[in-house]
Formats: structure tokens, C-alpha cells, sequence
């Protein structure tokens, strides 16, 4: 099968509008996450990481008009833009646009939004976003909980391979909103204090708010210095619960399996994983099950949730990206937030920034209803 | 109105002229269907719908209870929003400030693929994709990478759209082997018979 590639990207998060900037502020171990006392978000204290929407105003409106679009909207196009104006392609019937969110422009459902109810339809989302660059294809929008945006690719991926599109561009966010915190916090599954994944002293997750885009394409030409190939790729379901991962890590665990298998390589071939790591106590605790019984134990890991917190369905695509410039440094960065072993099997979490030649990493993710992808991402090597 | 194959399998008249009431329907289809889970009464109303659909088309299937390949590719317009204005409804005001996890984890439109996947042991891809209006060709070309890739031996596709009075579930069952031809065209005719 002809090869497909993740090529141009960007990130727009507190820690930088590029990824360059934000990838290089990880370097430093600097972290996005900060302390908030807000009663209009959370009765009670939380740790996220935000965007500025006075920031993001006086961006956008270098583009276009901030009173048509929604925060996300506006954050969506301004990343989006960066990636469509790095790249000569033209937009036309071969090039499609996917959009992954877990609940897009949710906002506008409150009393005191200046949009209508309708811009809480998905489709409206990616009409908007559509119509702003003028793709000639209706956008699809993907919205399978916190897989999405790794998932995001694999779904452009089929679609280049059916032939049905030459390039793909994906834009993926989500907002820290009233609507996300409070159903989080119901769960009880938020932690006050920056995350601290796979630690034994974690409590839970934090959330945080991105952009992240990235071109999927079938084209060697013009790829960008960090591009990898997509080696293989599969998303598998626990069937065990709707809202808690399965206690033997079983969806995680054939999806890195099935995309192993598509990459024919071998478990010891993986030189780094990108993992999910939400530090929450099931989840961590699952996959360290799950990448134990693959014979992954070794293989060094890291969780970005302590640098973006949880970005629910751009974390796929903005973990994705992190990875592609971590090969190009090859560098394994920490994992922020992680000190001393708290999951019941061994596994190896990246303690300081250490380089290494990395040729092929996996990022995983999970998600409520059980699902579980995983991507494996291979340099290419000119 | 449930129907199988183009045959009606349970029809109720509405008691007053317009939409059937969802839950009435849907508890009376869950009846006449002889459908025994007792997680089903926990779901939302998206998750019914869908459960049920899947339901009709996957108990003839003669399924292993151990496990099954068969992935899910859903699609519908307005997401979980259904569920969404619930949630939003019990954080709207401080004073009657009370989120229930119970409601927020329905708040995401995949979760219906999770509940079919644990009723009938799918542990395969699951995908939901939100569109204007039924949209044919994308699900066509998803479900025919995934026979391909080997990743799935069928693929159940289709649409479960819930919003306020209104909601529809078309789904169908594609495999490698079958009469009905899996072709975009043939795809929006059943849709549009419906």
C-alpha cells in the first residue's frame, strides 16, 4: 500500500502559537498547567491550562471578523491557517478536512452566549471552518470521545488509501468550559494541583485547551523536516464499561497489537511511546497493564498531560505532533509530573530529557466507552 | 415503526397526531422486541435508539459469546446534544447547581458504540462522525478500508440521529459476502425508502 504521511503541523496553546515555540518550551520543562479560582467556571479551585481569549481575539482579528466566530472556532482557524499556508496545496475536490472534537462549540449553550443555540451542532462547526478556507469538501467531523484526534489520522489515512483524497487536513480542540469542568468534577476526577501521571501521588486529571493541525498526505514532495510515515494503525473497544478502562487494559492492549501487526514490527522495535497517562488512578493503572502484556515494559514512555493537561479531542493530534518534533531532537522528554513509580507493573517513565536516536514511536490514547487507538509513526530517513 | 429488511417488526399509532413519543416507543419496541438487559434502562435516549437498532440487526447474527469482530461506524447530526442540554440544565443556575456523572458520561455520541460493544462483545474499531444529513459515501468508504485492512470482518454502519421530538436509526450490516451490492447510491436509496 503506498505510504501516508504526517507532514506540516501546528500547535496554538499558552506555551506557543507554533509548535516549534511550544515544543521548545517543553524542552525546558516549562508547563502550560496553572491554578484557578473561578465560581463562574468551578465553585471550587482547579488546575488547567487556558488560552487568553483576549489573546486569541487580537490574533484573529489580523484574519477575519471576531464577532462571527466562536472562541474554539477562532482558535480552530488560526491553527488550521498556519498548516494550510505552509503547505502549496491547492484546495480543491482531493483535498479533505476532518475535524475532531469531543464537544466543539458546547459554550454557546449558556444563558449569557452571543451565539445562537445552533452553533452547538457539530456540522455547523465544520461548516464554518469549510467555508473560512473554501475546501471544496464537506468537512467531516470525528467525535469519538478522547481518541479522537489520534483517531483523526487513521481515519485520514483510510481515506487517502481508498482513494478518495490525495492530501487530508485535520484541525482538532476543545475548550475548558463550565460544561467540561463540572461533569469531570462530578466524576471526581480532577486534581487541584498540576497532574502527575503514572506517580503514586496522583489524584486525577487536569483539563486543558488547544489547537492542533496537522496535513495527512500521500505526497513525498514538500513534506516538513519532522514528517513520519504511518507505519500502522488500530482502534479497539474494551466491551466492559462505558466510563471506566478495562481492568486487564484489554482494548488498549489489541489495538497496539493489530497496529503492530499492520507495521510488521515488534514490540521491542518501538523505540519510544507517547502514551495517554491522564493520571487518573484506572486509567494510569491500565496502561501499565496493557503495556506489559505486550512486553512493552522497557520501552520509554511519557505522558504530555502535565504540560497541556488533558485536551480531550485534540490530545491525540497535539501528543502526535510533540512526538514528530521529539524524533526530529532525538530526545525522550520527560514526563512532567512523575517521580516515583505508582502503577502495580513496571513501567519506563521518562525522568529527565535524555537523547536517544529514535526512529519509530506509538502514541496511544483511551477513552470513555471503552475505546482504545493506537498509531505507530516511523521517521523518514532521507 | 421498527422494521428489518424492508418487513415492519413492531408499529405503534401515535396517540396524537405527529411524533411518537421517544420513550413511550422506545420502551414499547424494547418489549415487543423481547430485548432482556437491564443495563439498557441506565442509557440515555441516543444510546437506546441505537441499542436497539444495533440489537434487531446483531441477534441474527448468531454472534460468539466470547468475543466478535465487527466494527461500528456510526454517524448522526446532533451528536449527544440531547443529553448535552440535560447537563447544561443542571449547572445553568448556582443555586440548583447539581452535575450527575451518570448524565455527563452520555454527554459524548460514542458512548452508544460502547454499550453495543459490551451487550455483544465487540472488541473492534468504534468511529462516530457527525455530518449535515446522512452522508453515504463517507461511511461507504470507511467500512471498505476496514474489510480490506483486515481490521474488521463486518462492519455495522449507519445513522442514529436524536434531537428534542424528532429521531431516526438506519443501520445496516456489511460484509465481504451478500446480496445487496454495499455501494453509495444503493446505500441512500434504502435510507431515503425509510
Amino acid at each position: 500500500m503506498a505510504k501516508t504521511f504526517v507532514s506540516h503541523n501546528n500547535i496554538l496553546s499558552n506555551l506557543g502559537f507554533d509548535s516549534e515555540t511550544v515544543v521548545e518550551n517543553i524542552s525546558k520543562g516549562k508547563s502550560g498547567l496553572e491554578k484557578f479560582d473561578d465560581a463562574s467556571l468551578l465553585p471550587e479551585p482547579f488546575c488547567a491550562s487556558m488560552i487568553s481569549s483576549e489573546v486569541i481575539k487580537s490574533e484573529f482579528n489580523k484574519i477575519g471578523d471576531t464577532s462571527k466566530y466562536t472562541k474554539l472556532e477562532q482558535m480552530l482557524i488560526l491553527s488550521l491557517k498556519k498548516v494550510v499556508d505552509a503547505t502549496d496545496i491547492q484546495l480543491n475536490e482531493k483535498v479533505g478536512l476532518i475535524i475532531s472534537t469531543t464537544k466543539g462549540n458546547i459554550d454557546v449553550l449558556e444563558k449569557q452566549s452571543n451565539f445562537p443555540e445552533s452553533r452547538a451542532y457539530l456540522s455547523e462547526l465544520g461548516k464554518t471552518i469549510q467555508n473560512f478556507f473554501g475546501f471544496k469538501n464537506e468537512a467531516i467531523v470525528l467525535s469519538n470521545a478522547c481518541v479522537s484526534g489520534v483517531l483523526a489520522i487513521s481515519v485520514a489515512k483510510s481515506f487517502i488509501s481508498e482513494g478518495k483524497y490525495d492530501h487530508v487536513f485535520i484541525t482538532s480542540g476543545d475548550l475548558v468550559t463550565k460544561f467540561i469542568l463540572s461533569g469531570f468534577n462530578s466524576f471526581q476526577a480532577l486534581s487541584a494541583e498540576p497532574c502527575k501521571p503514572y506517580d503514586k501521588n496522583r489524584v486525577g486529571i487536569n483539563l486543558g485547551e488547544v489547537a492542533a493541525s496537522a496535513l495527512v498526505t500521500s505526497s513525498e514532495k514538500n513534506l516538513s523536516q519532522e514528517a513520519v510515515a504511518i507505519l500502522g494503525d488500530a482502534t479497539c473497544n474494551d466491551a466492559n464499561h462505558i466510563s471506566g478502562p478495562s481492568r486487564t487494559g484489554e482494548g488498549l492492549f489489541r489495538s497496539v497489537k493489530s497496529a503492530l501487526k499492520e507495521a510488521n514490527l515488534g514490540a521491542s522495535q518501538i523505540d519510544y511511546i507517547s502514551a495517554h497517562g491522564t493520571a487518573t488512578p484506572f486509567n494510569d493503572e491500565m496502561e501499565a497493564i496493557a503495556f506489559n502484556r505486550l512486553g512493552m515494559e522497557n520501552v520509554p514512555l511519557n505522558s504530555l498531560k502535565g504540560y497541556f493537561g488533558h485536551t480531550l479531542g485534540a490530545s491525540g493530534l497535539l501528543e502526535t505532533i510533540v512526538g514528530m518534533h521529539f524524533m526530529k531532537k532525538n530526545i525522550l522528554f520527560s514526563s512532567k509530573g512523575f517521580s516515583d513509580l505508582g502503577v502495580s507493573k513496571i513501567i519506563t517513565i521518562i525522568k529527565n530529557n535524555t537523547p536517544k536516536n529514535l526512529q519509530i514511536f506509538l502514541k496511544t490514547a483511551s477513552g470513555f466507552g471503552g475505546c482504545n487507538t493506537a498509531v505507530i509513526f516511523g521517521k523518514i530517513n532521507n | 415503526m421498527v422494521s428489518l429488511n424492508g418487513n415492519v417488526l413492531f408499529s405503534e399509532v401515535p396517540i396524537t397526531i405527529g411524533a411518537e413519543d421517544f420513550s413511550t416507543f422506545i420502551k414499547n419496541a424494547y418489549k415487543f422486541l423481547k430485548t432482556d438487559y437491564s443495563k439498557f434502562f441506565k442509557m440515555d435516549n441516543l444510546s437506546k435508539l441505537a441499542f436497539l437498532a444495533a440489537d434487531v440487526l446483531l441477534k441474527k447474527e448468531n454472534l460468539n459469546e466470547e468475543e466478535n469482530n465487527i466494527a461500528l461506524i456510526f454517524s448522526n447530526k446532533a451528536s449527544s446534544l440531547d443529553t448535552d442540554r440535560k447537563h447544561q440544565a443542571a449547572i445553568e443556575n448556582d443555586a440548583e447547581y447539581f452535575p450527575s456523572p451518570a448524565v455527563f458520561v452520555y454527554t459524548l455520541p460514542n458512548i452508544c458504540l460502547g454499550e453495543i460493544s459490551i451487550k455483544h462483545r465487540l472488541y473492534s474499531e468504534n468511529s462516530f462522525f457527525i455530518f449535515d444529513r446522512f452522508n453515504a459515501e463517507h461511511l461507504q468508504l470507511y467500512a471498505n478500508s476496514l474489510l480490506r485492512s483486515g481490521k474488521a470482518e463486518k462492519v455495522l454502519c449507519g445513522w442514529v440521529d436524536l434531537d428534542e421530538n424528532s429521531y431516526d436509526a438506519f443501520l445496516y450490516l456489511v460484509e465481504k459476502e451478500g446480496e445487496i451490492e454495499h455501494k453509495t447510491e444503493e446505500i441512500t436509496r434504502l435510507y431515503n425508502i425509510l
